[in-house]
């Protein structure tokens, strides 16, 4: 359970950052802001990095369950 | 060593550098139709960097058990060919997708691509004749040869037949060198991220080959305590 609650706070803290960038939208038609230039290249980064960071939290967990294990 | 956590941490910093910088930095325009989708390099090619790293890692441990048959070895051996076959299987779908959108088909028949293909199936057999084995020696013992032909098998398939006729590889020729990357022709910028992204990406496959070994440590520690 606690398990599930760690990777829930990741995927909520992953997208959080989304509702700042659209708030940004509306306020700002021109849209010249950096995750819309060059082909929106810049969102694919931001996906990839929520991407390899959820990844490695999860890997992590596994590595601390092991070391507890080791512990006992 | 493999319970320390600088490396760990070392590999997180790598990994966010390369998904980061790497979309970021500057690379050259040879023609339109390579446009950015050179920052594959980035992540397709470290697949290959670090699988034959892992593999290295695999066939060391095997020759290691049959010096000396402790089932440690045999531990080690096999989850880095887990670990380094996963990383091919991923190399090989990258560039398949990659090809797709530069060489116009995901499967052109290219030397490199067949050979990749030859070498992912010869260490599939690892696995399928480690499984068909019940007794655990037979299995770690005939896994161990195995493993040292099955490393032995990916120059020919990857470094050598692809060299002999022409690619569409960088560097194809076979007179260029590598088939994979010139690197002697590596754009400046493209370095700084790209030798980090070998590194990272490598580093975390060791992570989790390490993580199964630790698995298989307490499994048999478990079976030990059960059976007395």
């Amino acid at each position: 359970m606690n398990q599930f609650k760690k990777v829930a706070w990741v995927l909520l803290l992953g997208f959080m950052h989304l509702a700042a960038f659209a708030q940004d939208a509306t306020n700002n038609e021109a849209a010249n802001d950096l995750m819309r230039s060059n082909g929106k290249i810049f969102l694919v980064m931001t996906i990839v990095v929520v991407l390899i960071t959820g990844l490695l939290f999860y890997l992590i967990s596994i590595d601390r369950k092991i070391s507890k294990l080791e512990k006992k | 060593m493999m319970r320390k956590s600088w490396w760990k941490i070392l590999t997180v910093l790598l990994l966010l550098y390369t998904c980061t910088y790497g979309f970021y930095v500057k690379v050259p325009r040879l023609d339109d139709r390579m446009q950015e989708s050179i920052r594959n390099f980035f992540f397709h090619v470290p697949m290959w960097f670090g699988m034959m790293i892992l593999l290295f890692v695999s066939v060391y441990y095997a020759v290691k058990f049959l010096r000396d048959p402790q089932p440690i070895y045999d531990y080690y051996s096999s989850a880095f060919a887990t670990t380094g076959t996963i990383f091919s299987l991923l190399g090989i779908s990258t560039g398949a997708i990659w090809a797709n959108y530069q060489w116009g088909s995901p499967w052109t028949g290219d030397p490199k691509q067949n050979g990749a293909a030859i070498a992912i199936l010869i260490y599939l057999a690892y696995f399928v004749l480690r499984g068909s084995m019940q007794d655990d020696d037979k299995k770690m013992r005939i896994g161990a040869v195995y493993n040292i032909f099955a490393f032995f098998m990916l120059f020919p398939t990857l470094w050598i037949l692809p060299r002999l006729t022409e690619s569409l590889h960088p560097g194809g020729q076979g007179s260029e060198g590598n088939p994979g990357l010139n690197g002697k022709d590596m754009d400046m910028n493209m370095r700084t991220v790209f030798y980090p992204a070998v590194i990272g990406w490598t580093l975390l496959g060791v992570w989790i080959s390490t993580l199964k070994v630790r698995y298989q440590i307490l499994n048999e520690k478990h079976l030990n305590n059960e059976s007395i």
